[in-house]
């Protein structure tokens, strides 16, 4: 299976994870400073920074873009509960 | 009906349409209010149009609708401003709304959910506008500015600053749950314990916007202030903001030199066992350039004075034996006491001495993630007294944190089926 990986860069720790998972899975098994509120995309906690390899992760969804925008979230940003590690390249994550 | 509610001009063609609540002794489960408090509410006329800024808690309509009727007729308020959306400033807009369906309704652009939560399917009825920082409404003669404040204390709080009087609805800020019906801070009894007593308990978390805050608010140089709860600051109102940027301030003198991080490790040991555990992470924290380490044993103290401390601290260390399957409660009163204090990115971690099960440290690190910490250092738990070797592992772990905080640390790799 094809495997990313994913770096917390307040923490400077990298996780090779396998493809299909979702940030939220890793950032809080490691202890990164992302941090959660719904954890099902609607009320924007989890909104990260991607300094790096954004187009390892998935698309977002219609709900993802919405909460994006009702957020004034950057090109560069994400929600962790939503966003999947798809592509093999390294992606580095933070809080936003 | 009140007999006695009556509305009050507080500067010309600007009513006070608020109600008091002197009964009430606990605010939001958190807040003990000797005095009760007030809604307090106002109504802007200007030569084409009237603006009503805030509303009451519901149950209290009744006086803030008897107050409104007396200064304008429904169909004449073309704005209904929401500062805030917190229950007991929305609880009468449904209600106004209905009474007033052409107005519009104004809040700051992150309040669209809360708007949609207080009105319920009714909000498509109204016309409604997002606020940006600086976003005005004119009313003929006189034009209302919007001041964002976000996260004072909600995410989407905002004031309203009327330019021609100088004058500046705060909101929950400069707020404080006071009731007397003097209603003018030079009138009403003393009040400064109940307006610091309100900052510790709702801005404290929020300092640095509260910071941030201040830096829109001083150069305005209101001269009056109009919160949403407490007296009105009509006198020296300056004075309230100078005392909102001196509590934000850093509580402790900075002896620590430059870019110094401050590692703070607290503990409980039933038979010495955490304790070496303790000093053992201490030693290995303290080795690391750049971090001052503290240590105490919570049984020497108690919680307040050690919450002023982690408030200033970058890394929080927890130490507890496990009893009875649970972290000790003199821990679990700390952890629970830091939600009057900002917590978020502090970096955290949690040791202790075991002798089933252990569970105590995986609950203190759940706790100090729920807290918005970063915990990237997976705890230590030793079964009964640790051996040498053992204490050197908490020697290690003690580096380790310190090596993170400070960005001494190598970067890690792992693999997510070893997580």
């Amino acid at each position: 299976m094809a495997k990313g990986k994913l770096t917390f860069g307040d923490i400077d720790v990298s996780v090779n994870v396998p493809a299909g998972t979702r940030v939220i899975e890793v950032s809080e098994k490691v202890g990164a400073g992302i941090i959660y509120g719904c954890r099902e995309g609607d009320c924007g906690t989890c909104l990260m920074s991607v300094d790096e390899g954004i187009e390892n992760l998935s698309e977002p969804s219609a709900l993802e873009d919405k909460v994006l925008k009702e957020n004034m979230a950057g090109k560069d940003m994400r929600l962790a509960c939503q966003a999947q590690v798809i592509g093999e390249g390294e992606t580095i994550v933070k809080p936003a | 009906m009140n007999k006695n509610a009556k509305a009050v001009e507080i500067a010309k063609d600007i009513h006070w349409v608020g109600a008091f609540d002197p009964d009430l002794r606990v605010f939001d489960l958190i807040l003990k209010t000797a005095n009760g408090t007030t809604y307090n509410a106002y109504v802007v006329r200007g030569s084409e149009g009237v603006a009503v800024i805030d509303t009451v808690k519901e149950e209290f309509s009744d006086a803030f609708f008897e107050r409104l009727e007396q200064v304008v007729a429904y169909e004449d308020i073309t704005a209904v401003i929401l500062n805030h959306l917190e229950p007991d400033h929305v609880g009468a807009a449904p209600e106004l709304m209905r009474r007033a369906p052409q107005a519009r309704i104004y809040v700051s652009n992150r309040g669209l959910k809360l708007l949609n939560a207080t009105l319920k399917d009714e909000l498509e009825m109204y016309a409604y506008t997002l606020t940006n920082d600086g976003d005005q409404v004119s009313l003929g003669d006189r034009t209302l500015t919007f001041v964002h404040t976000p996260y004072l204390h909600w995410p989407e709080t905002k004031c309203t600053w009327v330019e021609d009087e100088k004058i500046l609805f705060s909101c929950d800020v400069f707020g404080s749950h006071f009731c007397d019906e003097r209603l003018y801070n030079d009138l009403v009894g003393d009040f400064r314990f109940s307006f610091e007593y309100y900052f510790k308990h709702i801005m404290r978390p929020f300092k640095r916007f509260v910071l941030e805050a201040m830096d829109k608010i001083e150069p305005l140089e209101p001269a009056l202030i109009a919160p949403s709860h407490g007296p009105i600051l009509r006198d020296h109102p300056m004075e309230y903001v100078r005392s909102y940027r001196s509590l934000s301030a850093s509580r402790l003198p900075n002896e620590m030199e430059g870019k110094e991080k401050s590692l703070l490790i607290f503990y409980m040991s039933a038979y010495g066992a955490t304790a070496d555990m303790a000093r053992s992470v201490y030693e290995g924290a303290s080795d690391v350039d750049g971090v001052r380490v503290s240590l105490y044993d919570l049984q020497g103290g108690e919680t307040d004075p050690f919450v002023d401390l982690i408030e200033e601290a970058d890394c929080l260390v927890f130490g507890s034996p496990t009893i009875n399957g649970d972290a000790v409660k003199p821990v679990w009163d700390v952890l629970a006491s830091l939600i009057s204090i900002e917590t978020k990115g502090k970096f955290g971690a949690a040791f202790g001495s075991y002798g089933w099960s252990g569970e105590a440290v995986p609950m203190i690190e759940d706790r100090l993630r729920g807290l918005k910490m970063r915990v990237p250092e997976k705890g230590v738990r030793i079964k009964f007294h640790p051996t040498e070797q053992e204490l050197e592992d908490c020697t290690a772990f003690g580096r380790s944190i310190a090596e993170t905080l400070c960005g001494k640390a190598k970067p890690k790799v792992v693999d997510f089926a070893d997580l």
